[in-house]
């Protein structure tokens, strides 16, 4: 077995030095009753080779993204990762260390957060940023719960275009925890009355922009009437690459910003492990959840990081913690810290006009063909189109002809009457051709 | 031609045994790096996109009016910038991480070559169910995997980490409570508990009530007993415990938790210890949850990303949160909705999609690579070292429970250290000036000054008999009176003790543009 270095020598002075005469007598503590001597019922070690070519056969046996035409976005989206970011998180010392308990001997780790959580309230437009979430579902029940933290108020309201897996999130966990959530109907054209479910009783408002339907969403007006209220604003975002080109949460007023960072240097991995940004405002610092990484200074005065405000956390307040949450996603948050890095305010302004150009371009072809309309007016790289049969036998037809066309949003609402959308994202990856490879393939399939 | 060799001295020449100030404030490959936001420029990228011809934007009005501050980096600068970073991490990769209860073992390379095969990293959760049959197949053998290995029926996938998955545990438990009427709410957790524990039961509305640790280091089931009442949910306990035990009594404790109509979670952190060799399923489990990539192994990253699927008994098996892989004549499917549930009652969603993949691929990896007789002998490796560390230091270094064996982790107290002006935090600052990360300290909370150390099975003997001696050599010096090379230390890290109060108290959260220096301020004209 070539990943365990003891001998069957090494393994006999051991239990000499120890004092018993074999393994068995160091598991003495575990009952007769559940003590295992036949093997477990699985199959015997394999050697790297049989390992590789077990799993590549299962690996061949997916259609990768980038071999085909691809479309799909609705919370997860493919972007040109540059070679020097998955190179940089193989180094050995960021891949294979530990959450940075040892500040001093985890500076690396500790100066990519705070670079990290910088440039996360850069991009969101607030004060503070954390050192990263499970992903963005899970950061906006985080929100959630701490939004009634802070309001003492146990009602949120969602909006109805919230991805509905993030309304599922938000729904479980909040409902689990004993409050309530009012969530709106689906709305994939037009506008809903948000606003009018305001009232004094609410602790929050959840809007996504762009939402699961891909329009922008303006939320200056919905922050302005819940602060009116005493209710907070949580803004989410689903694809953070529209940051770098559409107004930032927090300039129109969000008093939590989350998302999923996934966009930005990690790729699709068929859904995690992903990256969950969560911004707010300087006040709610204390009741924030997650991981902190602050500056401080050493004994001989140099500059210095470590995790801080530990206080909010489940290993000094247990049963008070502000979340339960022990590790983040550290390595997914170092590869958006050094994508962004490559990048820069000029790169990401770059990546994202190219992302709302291809999409533009095509939500115009799509809209050409004979009985497809695009219902969003004003959007960033996704858009949903109707068409004139079911969507999701469309999107079927489709990958048979070897294009990934996106997402029936019946598969995100089941039995809600949105048999005919298709959600369709375009990004930097997609060229004229895989456009053209679209448009003649759903010509074909609605035709 | 030969070499002009006058004036260079092939031996060293006599130097001052101190270092002096250098001008960069570099010491040789030990580099000071600046933050991006110190080094990079507004105006630069280090990537190259490709031109093309403009459209009409669609953005209602919603563009951007500021652009953020973001500087950028070319990629040699990039690529310099986070290697030298990189550079004042310790890492598993470089030495041993004795961290208890947080087991830092091998991570095998093919592992991470196999996550990244385009067909499983490379592939959208949306995409439909025909064109990912082999990702869905993976999670399938992962997940009858963790089945077998714990004696379980079921089991939940989508947990994106331990304390996730004891989320989604409790979740399943409340759930299973609801549908028979029962508004039990007390949870019962141990002392010794990880703090994850009592922090998950609160997030769902419990009222957590402790039980005391014996004498011996584990949970007296006399003690549950005269806790349980009509009202305690569950009882949360971690096996093998954090105090690096195996609870003896746990079958005895389970059997009373079920008679008391409570359900029994089970914090399966240490699952390593026992892979092979007990299935949880035996002991009267109803929930617990698997640290993929403690027991499994995964990079950790700099602190995740990790995994933690949940088995669950026949009792808690129809409350699964969704979605789950299924297998039919045509093939695998993936249960989105309740309404394709067929019977079972999930109690909602844990995260938008159907887990974390990349972990997944790396666990299977794993278990495939060490196979049913290989996965035993990783758990007899690792308790066999932890038990050798406990024989070879329990003459210096103090055991709080005895010298009684140990699972894969060994605990000890302070009580060593006791007038020697040392605490543990010095002893374990002084562990890095020797090369080693420190142990797990301070933690079980329930031992005074606790050194929890955790070998995994992938350490050589001689890598232990390296630790041993070195351990050794510390705890004398201590006893010896040598305060300064505790109280000073570390000197050789990248950062000598770091003031952690003030990073709480006046806390720095982000960088922020220093201060415009502008033109003086006018003076009056009359002055």
């Amino acid at each position: 077995m070539r990943y365990l270095p003891l001998t069957e020598a090494d393994r006999a002075a051991m239990l000499a030095k120890i004092g018993v005469s074999s393994i068995d007598d160091l598991f003495a503590d575990v009952p007769r009753a559940a003590w295992r001597t036949d093997p477990v019922d699985l199959p015997k070690a394999k050697s790297e080779m049989e390992v590789e070519r077990l799993l590549a056969r299962l690996a061949g046996r997916n259609v990768a993204a980038a071999s085909v035409p691809f479309f799909v976005g609705a919370g997860a989206y493919r972007h040109h990762v540059p070679a020097s970011v998955d190179h940089l998180i193989q180094r050995s010392e960021f891949l294979t260390s530990y959450t940075p308990y040892q500040p001093e001997v985890s500076q690396g780790t500790l100066q990519v957060l705070f670079e990290f959580q910088t440039q996360v309230a850069e991009l969101t437009g607030m004060e503070v940023a954390n050192a990263s979430m499970y992903d963005g579902s899970t950061a906006t029940g985080e929100a959630v719960l701490m939004a009634h933290r802070l309001t003492r108020r146990e009602k949120a309201v969602v909006a109805g275009n919230l991805h509905p897996h993030y309304r599922a999130v938000v729904e479980n966990l909040a409902e689990m925890a004993g409050h309530e959530v009012e969530v709106l109907p689906p709305v994939p054209v037009g506008a809903e009355d948000i606003l009018g479910r305001i009232d004094d009783t609410v602790s929050c408002v959840v809007v996504q922009s762009p939402d699961v339907f891909g329009n922008l969403v303006d939320m200056a007006p919905i922050a302005e009437k819940a602060h009116a209220h005493g209710a907070l604003l949580i803004a989410v975002f689903t694809e953070v690459v529209s940051l770098g080109l559409i107004e930032p949460p927090g300039a129109m007023g969000a008093d939590i910003v989350v998302g999923e960072g996934q966009g930005i240097g990690n790729g699709l991995n068929f859904g995690g492990p992903y990256v969950g940004l969560f911004a707010t405002r300087q006040k709610f610092v204390r009741q924030m959840p997650g991981r902190l990484c602050g500056q401080t200074v050493d004994a001989e005065g140099r500059r210095g990081f470590v995790l801080t405000l530990s206080t909010r956390e489940q290993h000094i307040r247990r049963e008070k913690a502000t979340s339960n949450i022990c590790t983040n996603s550290g390595l997914c948050a170092l590869a958006f810290t050094i994508h962004m890095t490559l990048l820069g305010a000029r790169g990401l302004e770059r990546l994202a006009e190219i992302n709302h150009q291809n999409a533009v371009k095509l939500a115009d072809m799509l809209g050409a063909v004979p009985g497809v309309d695009v219902l969003n007016t004003a959007f960033f790289n996704e858009f949903t189109i109707r068409i004139p049969g079911k969507a999701h036998e469309a999107i079927e037809a489709l990958a048979r002809k070897g294009v990934l066309g996106g997402v029936p949003a019946s598969r995100l609402y089941p039995g809600e009457g949105l048999d005919n959308l298709i959600l369709v994202a375009a990004t930097e990856i997609n060229t004229d051709d895989d456009r053209a490879a679209y448009v003649t393939a759903l010509e074909e399939v609605v035709g | 031609m030969t070499m002009n060799r006058q004036g260079r001295p092939s031996v060293p020449q006599q130097t001052t045994a101190a270092g002096h100030e250098t001008f960069t404030g570099n010491r040789a490959l030990t580099i000071e790096e600046p933050l991006i936001f110190e080094t990079g420029r507004l105006d630069v990228t280090g990537v190259d996109l490709y031109a093309q011809e403009e459209t009409p934007a669609r953005l209602g009005g919603l563009r951007r009016r500021t652009a953020p501050h973001l500087p950028g980096l070319t990629e040699p600068e990039a690529v310099r910038h986070y290697v030298r970073l990189s550079q004042k991490n310790y890492a598993i990769d470089t030495g041993l991480y004795p961290l208890g209860s947080c087991t830092m073992k091998h991570n095998p390379r093919l592992n991470e070559k196999m996550a990244r095969l385009p067909g499983f990293g490379d592939i959208h959760p949306l995409q439909p169910v025909s064109t990912v049959q082999g990702a869905l197949e993976l999670i399938h053998l992962v997940a009858e995997g963790l089945k077998v290995l714990t004696g379980m029926p079921a089991v939940a996938m989508s947990p994106k980490a331990g304390a996730h998955g004891e989320l989604c545990g409790m979740m399943a438990i409340k759930a299973a409570l609801r549908a028979r009427g029962d508004a039990r709410s007390v949870v019962l957790v141990p002392e010794s508990a990880h703090g994850t524990n009592p922090a998950t039961a609160a997030l769902l509305g419990y009222r957590v009530e402790s039980i005391p640790a014996r004498a011996d280091g584990t949970v007296d089931p006399e003690a549950v007993k005269a806790k349980l009442a009509p009202d305690v949910a569950a009882i949360m306990l971690t096996n093998p415990n954090t105090c690096g035990l195996f609870e003896r009594d746990i079958i005895e404790i389970a059997e009373a938790v079920h008679a008391a109509g409570a359900f029994f979670y089970c914090d399966g952190a240490n699952f390593n210890a026992i892979l092979g060799r007990v299935r949880p399923g035996d002991l009267g489990v109803d929930a617990m949850h698997i640290n993929l990539h403690k027991t499994f192994s995964t990079p950790h990253g700099g602190g995740g990303p990790g995994a933690g699927p949940v088995v669950l008994s026949e009792a808690l098996a129809a409350f699964a949160p969704l979605p789950w892989v299924v297998s039919g004549p045509e093939g695998f499917d993936l249960v989105e909705n309740a309404d394709k549930a067929g019977g079972a009652h999930p109690f909602g969603r844990m995260t938008a999609f159907h887990g974390q993949m990349g972990m997944f691929v790396r666990a299977a990896a794993w278990m495939l690579s060490h196979g049913a007789d290989g996965m035993r002998q990783a758990a007899e490796d690792a308790v066999l070292a932890a038990n050798y560390i406990r024989a070879s230091l329990s003459d210096l270094m103090s055991l709080p429970f005895g010298d009684r064996p140990c699972m894969h982790e060994v605990l000890f107290d302070d009580e060593f250290l006791d007038g020697t002006g040392v605490t543990t935090l010095d002893f374990a600052k002084a562990m890095i000036d020797e090369g080693y990360h420190p142990m797990t300290m301070y933690f079980p909370l329930v031992v005074h000054g606790a050194m929890l150390i955790e070998p995994t099975e992938s350490e050589s003997k001689a890598s232990l008999d390296l630790f041993i001696a070195t351990l050794r050599d510390l705890a004398m010096a201590a006893r010896r009176g040598e305060t300064d090379r505790f109280a000073g230390a570390p000197r050789f890290a990248p950062r000598r003790r770091l003031d952690e109060t003030r990073a709480a108290r006046q806390p720095v959260l982000r960088w922020s543009a220093p201060a415009p220096v502008g033109p003086e301020p006018a003076r009056d004209a009359a002055e």
